[in-house]
């Protein structure tokens, strides 16, 4: 009887142990099963459990932080699936804002681990940053009141009678500069989007030109008042910004780009935010390895 | 630092645009600033009035909720702002003369803002003259505005020139503001231009605009000295 009894304890005993321990495993498993090089920023960051990533807070559909603690958007996703790799949960990720003005420097000064905020790939800002990527195509594009058909593309401001509208700083506004006969009578600009909007509401400029994503979102909720003038006019590869000298971080962010193109978190990630103005994804971009 | 000067065209660009809305603007508010500081002072309760309603209004609102106002309250109202299409100055400063209306707002909003700072800092100059003064003025028979114009103002000069140099250099920085609101290419807003779609690091080109707005101010601050100096009644 004793040894029956002593027997059945130490057999509950051990299933409880083994139990725990069963408990114990799945709580490791978000981080255990990535494996990273010793020593790189991709195991840095899996240990640290925390992901820093500047994003817009005040573009519709790609960065915008509403009532809630975080942003929303296209970029905030692809973040969100770079962060699954490095086995970092969505929930530890902490979000910074950053304005166009400052992408470079939060990322040189280390304020952030990555930058994914409507990042254009140019070679100016290759000297002080590296990009992965492109992770999406935009375009620049003219938005005009639904009823205008005297503007067809950028080539209708060449006359010097049209008037158009952008943002201070940006890259459409340089842009736009060249098709543009004399900038101090054609061209005004704002510091946000929602001012040159009402500009071309009340009849002050006869367009607005910047990315095609951004304008979708503002024809998407204005219904019916403004429409596209014609076709995208460039190219404008938005990449992910992180530091210079770091090949391996942006080597393997590129081939988890290329994973997440194949295996349809990209266009998931689309759908869900700014596919809902309408746009389309179009095909996926190669990723620039340099 | 190189910034600086492989942008230099980009820097005297901004530079010759700022100082062209700080001239009109330092015009228009000097000139309705004046008439308003003699409206505040006069005998004619119903002038004092419209003085003080003037002042507290633009003194107390920010510059920014006026330019607002200037660039989306006026078109909506009707208004283009096309009264101040001079037909000679707009040969010098061709903003003035375009159909965007954004550069005339500008203007608009920064004298009204500036005249309300130009008549107290005026008015407080003719407080500091005594009331013999222009008592002794009174009882010689001047009317109210020979009195203004041989006995108070000339000797107001000297406490009012310090705090009417400070306005108006206020005035030359707060005109960073008017990139914000439709103005294309002044001194601040080239550096918005530089460090955003340029990618150049931030501190070499905000010294670069700091010295333009210093070209601008330092110089004004050391003539209004002299103008002090010159014009000081001996006590």
């Amino acid at each position: 009887m004793r040894i029956k009894r002593v027997a059945t304890l130490a057999a509950v005993a051990a299933l409880t142990v083994g139990m725990a321990a069963c408990g114990g495993d799945s709580e490791e498993t978000t981080g255990g099963d990535k494996d990273f090089a010793a020593g790189s920023t991709m195991e840095k960051l899996n240990k640290a459990q925390k992901l820093r990533v500047g994003t817009k807070f005040d573009q519709p559909g790609f960065g915008q932080k509403g009532l809630t603690d975080t942003p929303e958007g296209f970029d905030v996703e692809v973040a969100k699936i770079i962060a699954d790799e490095l086995g970092i949960p969505a929930s530890k990720i902490e979000w910074t804002e950053a304005p166009s003005k400052v992408r470079e420097d939060v990322i040189v000064n280390d304020n952030v681990d990555l930058v994914v905020a409507t990042y254009t790939i140019n070679d100016a800002r290759k000297e002080r940053i590296a990009f992965a990527g492109p992770y999406y195509e935009a375009g620049q594009n003219i938005m005009v009141k639904a009823d205008d058909a005297s503007i067809t593309g950028p080539d209708s401001f060449k006359d010097g009678s049209k008037k158009v509208c952008s943002v201070t700083g940006s890259t459409p506004a340089e842009e736009i500069k060249k098709y543009v006969k004399d900038v101090g009578s054609q061209l005004t600009l704002f510091d946000t989007y929602d001012k040159c909007r009402d500009a071309l509401r009340s009849g002050q400029v006869d367009a607005v030109t910047t990315d095609n994503v951004i304008l979708l979102g503002y024809i998407a909720k204005d219904e019916g008042e403004f429409k596209l003038a014609g076709e995208n006019f460039t190219k404008e590869p938005y990449g992910i910004g992180v530091k210079k000298d770091d090949a391996d971080f942006r080597d393997w962010i590129n081939t988890v780009l290329e994973k997440a193109f194949e295996d349809g978190r990209w266009q998931k990630a689309w759908d869900n935010t700014a596919g809902k103005f309408g746009a389309e994804l179009g095909a996926a971009p190669t990723v620039n390895r340099y | 630092m190189s910034v600086i000067i492989d942008n230099f065209d980009v820097f005297t660009g901004g530079f010759w645009i700022t100082l062209q809305i700080c001239i009109l603007s330092a015009i228009g508010a000097l000139i309705l600033g004046g008439l308003m500081a003699v409206l505040r002072i006069s005998p004619v309760p119903p002038l004092r009035a419209v003085g003080t309603a003037y002042v507290t209004i633009f003194r107390n609102l920010p510059l920014t909720v006026v330019m607002f106002f200037a660039a989306f309250g006026l078109p909506t109202l009707g208004s283009n702002a096309d009264f101040l299409r001079i037909p000679v100055l707009d040969v010098v400063f061709t903003r003035l003369g375009t159909d965007l209306p954004y550069f005339r707002f500008a203007i608009i909003a920064l004298t009204l803002y500036t005249a309300a700072f130009v008549c107290e800092a005026l008015r407080s100059g003719v407080n500091a003259v005594s009331p013999g003064q222009a008592e002794a003025a009174r009882s010689l028979g001047l009317t109210f505005i020979q009195n203004l114009r041989y006995v108070v103002l000339p000797q107001s000069w000297k406490a009012a020139a310090v705090p009417l140099g400070s306005v108006i250099i206020a005035m030359i920085k707060n005109s960073a503001l008017v990139g914000f609101f439709g103005v294309v290419g002044d001194l601040s807003s080239a550096a918005d231009q530089l460090t955003s779609a340029g990618g150049f690091p931030f501190i070499p080109v905000a010294i670069g605009i700091s010295i333009g707005y210093l070209i601008m101010t330092v110089p004004l601050g050391m003539y209004l000295d002299r103008l002090e100096k010159r014009q000081a009644v001996a006590r």
